[in-house]
């Protein structure tokens, strides 16, 4: 086994760098399902301990159990690139691994979004699993835990811009200073000044954030005065983690269909038995299964890349007339996989054939069933990009970190369409109080009016806006 | 064992059997959900799987994973996209809402992400353990009558040596004449002295503890379904307590309407009469079984009397006189009104007015407060 294996590797990165994928050295683990479904639940070999994951840890076990997981590959984002192979894998099931996590790695490597996430990011969670068990001795395990839950409830609110500017709202602020007032003792000599207004100088309450901050974990662990060193550093360590798993939030179609999408090409080039070729049917179609009720991002990813290949194969006169060479698909998504994200990829290339084609259509929840309300290729692309954008998350920023001159916090949903659920909101805004330390505030939209939830630290409230 | 081939890939297998982790957050999930079910006891134990499941040492109870909440869109309210099979039209149903009873058994599994549902499995001891943490047996006099213990004489052992007096024949001849065959010849006699066997005897000092219950209901028409089986939940989880701090326990079943009879657990709870009520009917022959069969000097007497207290007013008076007479011979008495009005009865209004550590009650609106009603009776004393 350990010889077929190496054997089928060597074969299966040597096809995998001639067609051009570009990857780091990998490291192949193999480990019994256990430890594959523990690294699953983590999405890291080593990570900090909390019981959320081990919720998730144990559902996938028991799912492996019961024979219900297909086949599970992970692949982890690093220099060199760890995956993880089951022990009770057999040799088809190894390959068709091995073939889809070197696209990962090249994803990984080549896809802008990545430019930036660490590549020694193994290390770095270890040190922070070490750096936070050592505050669970000196602070308590339920004090840690506690702390834990309320970030971990916030911990995509993060600003993952490639290019962000820095959290300073104290420039900003003398900048708009400058004008209204000469010396920093104006305000002293207008004492005296009864004629003078002094009502609109005081309306005009310097913004703080100066922007709407999109990055509620840095506004938190900047301004809250609620925190201790320790709480700091783990939002700090936290925030790192979730930048690191940001960009495959943002890819999760292009990544599995450009996974898928290069399988499916380099299996094809090995010669397999009439046994395993079924082998290797079967698995694939159990991937790239389409689903009634949810996009399958294997399927769609592979359908858009071929898309996209095919067309570019075979340009339109139109398209020639813009550059475009013919039989010039292999390179176009290649570049795709470098420069695009979810958003991006489905807003310029999903067209209205291969909707058509694939039967795509949106549906919702009326009364007791999911119906099917629209199969207009416009709105199935709206719907998916809504869906995909800010890695899936409702889109939260910071309006004002003194709300009510009061250093409380207002929240803002940026809503476009698509309610938050109530429920889980108002289990959300306790954590965000227990951060903060003082009132929170989040406005969104409920049934077309604005309305503003909040929690003053005993109970939760809501007011229309 | 690990080898290196330059550059390209490294393939592995080390031995991971000391790496926990997993496992160690899945029981802090584990004693999350514990503390869940804690906090759910008054769901708990008026679940009639649990009551229904006498014996079943360990209960299989579906009850939610812990929600990690996150700001999160409302899945129900928003529009999603989906795949046909190149012949979908607008208006198709393409799934149902899960019956809300029986997630998970819908035609086509895993439709909606709705709700994860976590399978913990509680055992009936555990159950028992929180609940019984929070309950104490009322009245002191307990106490007391636990400490009554029986001196039992046992001669369960032989010896060669002892006192005369506790010879034991049979055996002494038995071995004489097993002594005498070996000689040649097997007679009686002679009997030596090393033939002699002597019983000899323990002493068991045992401490009875014993306790009655005098489940008592009311089964006129007025009470129906929901009063019975908060009634069935209470009695239950009442003896297992009790058991818990007695040897033995024992309860006797008294239904009553306007005349009260001793009937078996079985037609206590199945039973459904109709007419009007006279609690008096009841107390007498609890009265009547306690100077038959359980003597107060033996027995922790715990009359529990439920009813939806739509007692004859006639009989107001003469149930209190009653209640009042077998407070004297119990350890507490228990009164449970399973009355979802908000108006109190006759039945209470007059009871109301005993004024008796002894006297415990609770009126029960909801199923949940079963709990309350066993923390109410069962309540720790301030001393």
């Amino acid at each position: 086994m350990e010889k077929e294996l190496r054997l089928a590797i060597d074969e299966i990165t040597e096809i995998a760098s001639d067609f051009g994928l570009d990857f780091y050295p990998m490291r192949y683990e193999i480990c019994p399902a256990d430890i594959i479904y523990t690294f699953g639940a983590y999405g890291m070999p080593t990570r900090f301990a909390h019981w959320s994951f081990g919720k998730q840890f144990h559902k996938m076990k028991l799912q492996y159990d019961l024979g219900l997981s297909q086949i599970y590959e992970l692949v982890i984002n690093s220099n060199p690139c760890y995956a993880f192979l089951l022990d009770t894998n057999t040799l088809v099931q190894n390959k068709l691994i091995i073939a889809h996590v070197l696209a990962h790695c090249d994803f990984f490597k080549n896809n802008v979004r990545f430019s930036n996430t660490r590549r020694d990011m193994v290390e770095s969670m270890t040190a922070t699993a070490e750096r936070i068990a050592r505050y669970e001795i000196l602070y308590g395990k339920e004090e840690v835990e506690q702390f834990l839950d309320a970030v971990l409830a916030i911990q995509e609110h993060i600003d993952p811009s490639l290019l962000r500017p820095k959290l300073d709202p104290q420039e900003e602020e003398e900048a708009e200073e400058v004008s209204p007032q000469k010396t920093p003792y104006d305000d002293l000599w207008k004492l005296d000044d009864r004629e003078e207004p002094t009502q609109p100088t005081r309306s005009k309450k310097k913004k703080f954030p100066p922007q709407p901050e999109k990055d509620l974990l840095l506004f938190i662990e900047e301004y809250s005065r609620e925190l201790e060193d320790w709480q700091r550093d783990i939002l700090t360590m936290l925030r790192e983690e979730m930048l690191y798993f940001w960009p495959q939030l943002e890819t999760k179609i292009m990544n599995e269909g450009w996974a898928s999408y290069w399988h499916q090409r380099i299996m094809r080039e090995l010669n397999l038995t009439t046994a395993e070729t079924i082998e290797y049917a079967k698995l694939n179609a159990g991937v790239v299964q389409p689903s009634r009720t949810t996009i399958n991002p294997y399927y769609l990813g592979l359908k858009i890349f071929e898309h996209i290949e095919h067309k570019y194969n075979h340009p339109t006169e139109e398209m020639k007339a813009l550059g475009v060479k013919p039989n010039s698909g292999r390179e176009k998504i290649f570049e795709v996989r470098e420069i695009e994200s979810d958003v991006s990829f489905i807003r310029n290339y999903l067209s209205k054939e291969l909707v058509k084609e694939e039967d795509l259509y949106v549906f919702a929840k009326k009364d007791q069933e999911y119906q099917i309300t629209d199969k207009d290729h416009e709105e199935v692309k709206q719907q998916l990009i809504s869906m995909r954008v800010n890695g899936g998350f409702p889109y939260i920023v910071v309006e004002d970190g003194d709300y009510a001159r009061n250093g409380e916090l207002y929240l803002k949903h940026g809503y476009e369409g698509m309610e938050l659920d109530a429920h889980y909101l108002e289990h959300v805004l306790p954590y965000i109080y227990q951060l903060w330390g003082r009132s929170v505030h989040l406005e969104t939209v409920l049934e077309d009016r604005p309305i503003i939830y909040s929690f003053d630290g005993n109970k939760g409230s809501r007011r229309s806006k | 064992m690990s080898e290196k081939q330059p550059n390209r890939f490294v393939v592995s297998q080390e031995n991971w059997s000391l790496h926990r982790k997993g496992y160690q957050d899945q029981q802090r999930h584990g004693e999350k959900v514990k503390e869940a079910i804690k906090n759910n006891l008054p769901d708990l134990i008026s679940e009639e799987s649990i009551i229904l499941s006498n014996g079943d040492k360990v209960i299989k109870i579906p009850i939610r994973s812990l929600d990690e909440y996150k700001i999160r869109y409302n899945y129900d309210k928003s529009k999603h996209v989906g795949q046909g099979q190149g012949d979908s039209q607008v208006g198709d149903v393409i799934a149902r809402e899960p019956d809300e009873k029986n997630p998970g058994t819908g035609t086509e599994p895993g439709d909606k992400p709705g709700q994860e549902y976590y399978e913990a499995e509680v055992s009936l001891e555990e159950v028992e353990g929180m609940l019984f943490a929070e309950l104490e047996l009322p009245n002191l006099q307990a106490k007391e009558m636990a400490e009554i213990t029986t001196d039992k004489i046992t001669f369960n052992d032989i010896r060669k040596k002892g006192l005369m007096g506790n010879v034991d024949k049979k055996r002494t001849i038995i071995t004489a004449i097993k002594r005498n065959a070996m000689k040649g010849k097997a007679t009686i006699s002679p009997i030596s002295n090393d033939d002699l066997r002597f019983k000899t005897w323990d002493e068991e000092v045992k401490p009875e503890s014993k306790a009655v219950v005098l489940a008592m209901m009311d089964v006129s028409g007025s009470m129906g379904e929901f009063e019975k089986s908060c009634a069935r939940s209470f009695f239950y989880w009442m003896t297992k307590f009790l058991r818990t701090k007695y040897g033995t326990v024992e309860i006797e079943f008294i239904a009553h309407h306007t005349e009260a009879k001793i009937v078996t657990e079985e037609a206590f709870f199945s039973r459904g009469e109709s007419g009007g009520t006279v609690c008096s009917s009841a107390y007498r022959k609890a009265l009547e079984l306690i100077h038959e069969k359980y003597s107060p000097s033996r027995y922790n007497i715990y009359p529990v009397h439920f009813s939806d207290g739509e007692n004859t007013t006639a009989d107001n008076e003469k149930s209190l006189k009653l209640v009042q007479e077998l407070m004297e011979l119990s350890s507490m008495f228990g009164y449970g009104e399973v009355n979802k009005s908000i108006r109190s009865s006759t039945l209470m209004t007059t009871y109301k007015k005993i004024d008796d550590p002894k006297f415990r009650h609770y009126i029960i609106k909801k199923k949940q407060d079963v709990y309350e009603a066993l923390k109410s009776i069962f309540k720790r004393q301030e001393a």
